[in-house]
């Protein structure tokens, strides 16, 4: 959680990943979205700005070749992960246009392979990233990590969801706090696989056929099973 | 006491280590911060930030007899110099937080007020029944803003009526400091404090969170899931102080006073205006130390003034 701006407005701190980690500095990436993005980009070179962190839980490391799958900021999140676990990575990068597509150059250079797609094909592929995602994986069984919008996420669910390959998705929500106190970034987890985990931090639903409890994505995420969200 | 007479003590005081303890309804809190109830879980939760023992009592997130689930997301937003939010009331049931989070905050000397809150009179008084026989529960705090079930969905803490009933049902199944939360929503605070006062309340803690909406232009939705929210943090700070100088007047019984409390000064406001305690809710998400921050300004404050007791300020608006 990263502080914004100085003033009441904006008033809360933003949920970054960390991007990359270098000499003893931490970097971050981002787009500028909103009202705190957009005070971050004026911040100068010496100023200084409260962090709290790091949280949650990150991706588990990969043990051999993986996927990761990135649609437009959320390669901050992924872009460690395929940098220090040279060419193992087989990226697929999909963004709305060229310009969106950050770190383009060093993405393919730590990766095993790279596809990528936009929406108005001003590289790679025009169309969704996954689609040729949905391609490969029909022969290569190995464990998928993303992050993007919560539409590819759901696409990559239904592509998975028959199959035993596992996914690890770093969620996106408002957040206020970011250690756990204040229940406001919440995703609704199936939890028959969760019984144990959710006595000690989570909240049953009353619904016995239907059991779902909701997790704070900032303390039990924000990386979750893909397989373990309740999709509606 | 006399404006005078708190003006000479203060100014011939000037002492090191000013008195910053209060008493509110028989509970002796060891300076006027509390956490606001929704924004510090557990206590667990912040306990890496701040060392519990310094604040004057730790206010847990609302509890009810079952566990409830909450609201589906986005259940926050930020406005400008606020936030909405619409949690839904999630929490862990009674039973579970006597098990699982109460010894932990057995260990700290700090008081443990807990928020309680029932879709029904009866869910009140079980809930009271239930938090008093528990070992480590030092006061209760009523949250009436939700709505009652068996009286057509209105408001406990917007209709006097149904308000007076659930408190005094609840004032006989508890001997516990009973703080009664009272709701922003209405048109004259003060006659529910007085109602508050009246059906046994020991005490009244306000504002709770001012009901708010936003808007989604591109979409023409609603922002949250839950449609409308309770509006939170500095922006509402203003009304709430002109809400506990209302109730201030009103009744006898302490105030606690809360809404966008973020530095000791906003924290002076409130108690200069009247309120014996104050409770810091949003700002902890912004600075998870705010409490701790605020409990040394208000000290800072006293030393600089030259008080020598939180009390002689207590109340000493001069209009």
């Amino acid at each position: 959680m990263i502080q914004a701006g100085d003033t009441y407005d904006p008033l809360l701190k933003r949920p970054f990943s960390i991007f990359r980690q270098e000499d003893n500095t931490l970097q971050f990436l981002y787009r500028i979205r909103g009202k705190g993005t957009l005070c971050l980009s004026n911040v100068k070179k010496g100023d200084t700005l409260d962090l709290i962190g790091p949280l949650g839980n990150g991706y588990p490391i990969p043990k051999g070749d993986f996927v990761a799958v990135a649609g437009g900021i959320g390669i901050a999140s992924l872009y460690a992960l395929i940098e220090q676990h040279k060419n193992r990575a087989h990226a697929f990068y999909g963004a709305r246009n060229k310009d969106e597509l950050l770190m383009l150059n060093e993405v393919s250079k730590f990766s095993k392979k790279i596809c990528i797609t936009t929406d108005d094909g001003s590289a790679g592929k025009q169309g969704l990233i996954t689609t040729p995602l949905k391609v490969f994986l029909r022969n290569n069984h190995l464990p998928v990590y993303t992050c993007g919008s919560m539409p590819m996420l759901k696409t990559i669910f239904n592509i998975i969801k028959d199959t035993e390959l596992k996914c690890y998705a770093s969620l996106e929500e408002n957040m206020a706090c970011g250690i756990g106190a204040c229940l406001g970034c919440v995703v609704k987890v199936r939890s028959e696989k969760l019984e144990v985990r959710s006595k000690k931090s989570g909240v049953r639903s009353q619904d016995k056929k239907n059991l779902t409890v909701y997790k704070r994505i900032c303390k039990e995420g924000p990386v979750f099973d893909l397989k373990d969200i309740a999709w509606e | 006491m006399g404006m005078k007479e708190t003006e000479a003590r203060g100014q011939k005081a000037g002492t090191k280590n000013p008195r910053l303890s209060v008493n509110i309804a028989g509970l002796k809190l060891k300076n006027p911060v509390m956490t606001a109830s929704g924004t510090f879980g557990y206590g667990e939760e912040y306990s890496e930030f701040v060392d519990l023992n310094k604040l004057g009592a730790i206010v847990v997130k609302g509890l009810s007899i079952t566990p409830r689930m909450g609201n589906p997301a986005p259940r926050i937003i930020e406005t400008p110099a606020g936030m909405l939010n619409a949690i839904g009331l999630q929490n862990i049931g009674i039973t579970t937080f006597i098990k699982e989070k109460l010894p932990f905050l057995r260990q700290f000397k700090t008081p443990v007020i807990v928020n309680f809150f029932g879709d029904t009179v009866n869910e009140y008084v079980q809930a009271a029944e239930k938090l008093s026989a528990a070992d480590g529960v030092h006061g209760l705090e009523m949250n009436i803003s939700c709505p009652n079930k068996q009286a057509g969905w209105r408001v406990f803490g917007t209709d006097p009526k149904i308000m007076s009933e659930v408190i005094r049902d609840v004032r006989k199944a508890t001997n516990l400091p009973l703080i009664v939360k009272l709701s922003p929503n209405v048109t004259d605070i003060s006659l529910m404090a007085r109602v508050a006062e009246e059906s046994g309340a020991d005490s009244v803690s306000l504002i709770n969170t001012i009901t708010a909406m936003s808007v989604d232009i591109k979409k023409r939705k609603p922002i949250l899931a839950n449609i409308t929210g309770g509006l939170s943090g500095p922006a509402i700070k203003p009304v709430a102080v002109r809400m506990v100088w209302e109730v201030y007047k009103a009744v006898k019984i302490p105030v606690i006073g809360m809404g966008g409390i973020m530095t000791a000064n906003d924290a002076l406001e409130f108690l200069i205006t009247g309120a014996r305690a104050v409770a810091v809710g949003t700002a902890n998400f912004v600075n998870p130390m705010a409490t701790l921050e605020i409990i040394q300004g208000i000290e800072r404050y006293l030393i600089e003034e030259g008080f020598s007791d939180i009390n002689d300020i207590i109340g000493s608006l001069k209009v």
